[in-house]
């Protein structure tokens, strides 16, 4: 794998051999030294022209745990504050020796500029970029499910017959993107559910259905509830009347939360608006998966850098 | 069938019956061993010397897997690998004597990197290398304790192991260099080179 840009271009097999190889990193946190050498001498910069701690922190420990040297590069106060393009800081990254490059980026695309110029060498891992995908969140949701639901008899299975939903704000979501394409190709039938302000145009194209009534939703009793953030900094436009009215309507509250099947799982990735979108109820519970996620984020992320990193130079995607 | 065959299925269930003698011996008797196999097919052969100590013994034998590949030396060389299980056995190897089990012995890198996994899963009492085929060509300074047949060979010549579990055939043939591969299964025994 040379970069890893968006689960759209994934297919099954790929993104089988990906989750797999996050079980064998997950059995390594199991252990007395969760460190491999397997990285050792390579340089990985965590580049954040966005501010995420959670993200970041996570392909840090991933980095690390693998032995690789991890330089992070944030646009706050950096020379990309003083107007400086991302050709030259790629350009500087590249200079100072870097193996791989995670990058979080406000506009959709930027992850593929970077792989697709000259500028420098390097694995690119998308972190997120603008609204368009967040690859490794999706992967990590799909590890989750199929842990949740396979136990230690895990690799190698897919997510066949698998109910999603998919709750909230999916127009500015590129986790709901990525999780949409990865699930489906795994198998998973994926539902998605939003006020209608908030439902991109042509999601009729996507491999998924749709729908407004989150009771209704409930009603076929999903394996899978996946509840997104309400992102208060996207918010600018009207996109519903209160944050009252949003949380009756589309909220998982303790009422809802009581409609769930008993094999169900409640999914968030973080960070929870407590109230707004999730109940503490829900979020607390044992059908929550949401420090799971956390977990298998590191073991996920471990995996994609082992992927990115290894190898011959110069192999072919 | 690649090459010409230098051990058929009975003389791979003796070796191995062979080996496993000798490690009780050597051990002076069954306490606190721990078989490790080495993936692919030293998982297969650790399963079956732990089957075949359990019998001789009367009492059932830790086993497990140990798989190398983030430790390899050579990761950049080759395409990308993909790692197997590591299956340590419930009690641990803390003070246990580990008995690392691999089909084909050669450069010596693959046990290198075994002995660095092991480290960091705990601290054997001591460890101890059996290997199916010892072909020479060693490039560390590591010897195997118990060997099932040594072959000298050619540095081009290629080593086929094939088991029941793995390929639906057993036995063990040598090939020289301008035999073409004819299988699908990939060489084992020069992963390192």
């Amino acid at each position: 794998m040379r970069h890893l840009l968006s689960t759209r271009d994934l297919d099954r097999a790929t993104a089988i051999e990906i989750l797999d190889v996050a079980e064998d990193m997950a059995d390594v946190q199991q252990r007395a030294v969760r460190k491999l050498p397997t990285l050792r001498g390579r340089t990985v910069v965590n580049l954040f022209f966005e501010d995420s701690t959670r993200t970041r922190i996570s392909f840090e420990a991933a980095a690390k745990r693998l032995s690789a040297d991890v330089i992070n590069f944030s646009a706050k106060g950096s020379s990309v504050s003083k107007g400086e393009s991302l050709k030259d800081t790629a350009q500087t990254l590249a200079a100072i020796g870097a193996d791989a490059v995670v990058i979080r980026h406000p506009a959709s695309g930027a992850p593929q500029v970077l792989a697709q110029s000259a500028w420098i060498e390097a694995g690119i891992v998308n972190a997120g970029d603008g609204t368009h995908e967040h690859p490794t969140q999706g992967l990590l949701d799909a590890f989750t499910i199929r842990r949740r639901i396979h136990g230690d008899a895990a690799r190698g299975r897919d997510l066949d017959g698998i109910r999603v939903t998919i709750v909230g704000d999916i127009l500015h979501s590129r986790v709901a993107r990525s999780n949409v394409w990865l699930l489906s190709s795994l198998g998973a039938e994926v539902h998605l559910v939003a006020p209608a302000t908030l439902m991109p145009v042509g999601v009729g194209s996507w491999p998924a259905t749709r729908g407004y009534d989150l009771d209704e939703a409930l009603a076929t009793k999903p394996d899978v509830v996946m509840m997104l953030r309400v992102q208060a900094e996207r918010m600018s436009a009207a996109f519903f009347p209160t944050a009252r009215e949003y949380s009756r309507y589309w909220g998982l509250d303790d009422r809802r939360f009581a409609m769930l099947g008993a094999g169900s799982m409640v999914m968030h990735p973080g960070p929870m608006n407590r109230g707004l979108e999730i109940s503490s109820r829900a979020a607390d519970s044992a059908k929550s998966t949401v420090l799971e996620q956390v977990a298998n984020g590191v073991s996920v992320r471990m995996a994609v850098l082992y992927l990115v990193l290894s190898g011959e130079k110069g192999e072919t995607p | 069938m690649p090459g010409r065959i230098v051990l058929q299925h009975a003389d791979i269930a003796r070796a191995l019956t062979r080996i496993s003698h000798e490690i009780l011996e050597s051990n002076r008797g069954p306490e606190s061993l721990v078989i490790l196999g080495i993936p692919t097919r030293g998982v297969i052969l650790a399963d079956r010397i732990a089957l075949a100590i359990g019998d001789i013994t009367g009492q059932p034998i830790a086993v497990g897997a140990l798989d190398v590949t983030m430790y390899r030396d050579d990761l950049a060389q080759h395409p990308t690998r993909t790692p197997s299980p590591t299956r340590v056995p419930a009690g641990g190897i803390d003070g246990a004597t580990v008995v690392l089990v691999d089909d084909v012995l050669y450069s010596g890198r693959t046990i290198r990197a075994a002995l660095d996994a092991l480290g960091d899963i705990g601290r054997p009492r001591a460890v101890r290398l059996a290997a199916l085929v010892d072909r020479g060509h060693r490039e560390l300074p590591i010897r195997p304790d118990f060997v099932g047949k040594n072959l000298p060979s050619a540095q081009g010549e290629r080593i086929f192991v094939r088991l029941t579990e793995t390929d639906g055939e057993e036995f063990v043939s040598i090939a020289s260099p301008d035999t073409p591969p004819q299988t699908d299964q990939p060489t084992t025994g020069g992963p390192t080179r």
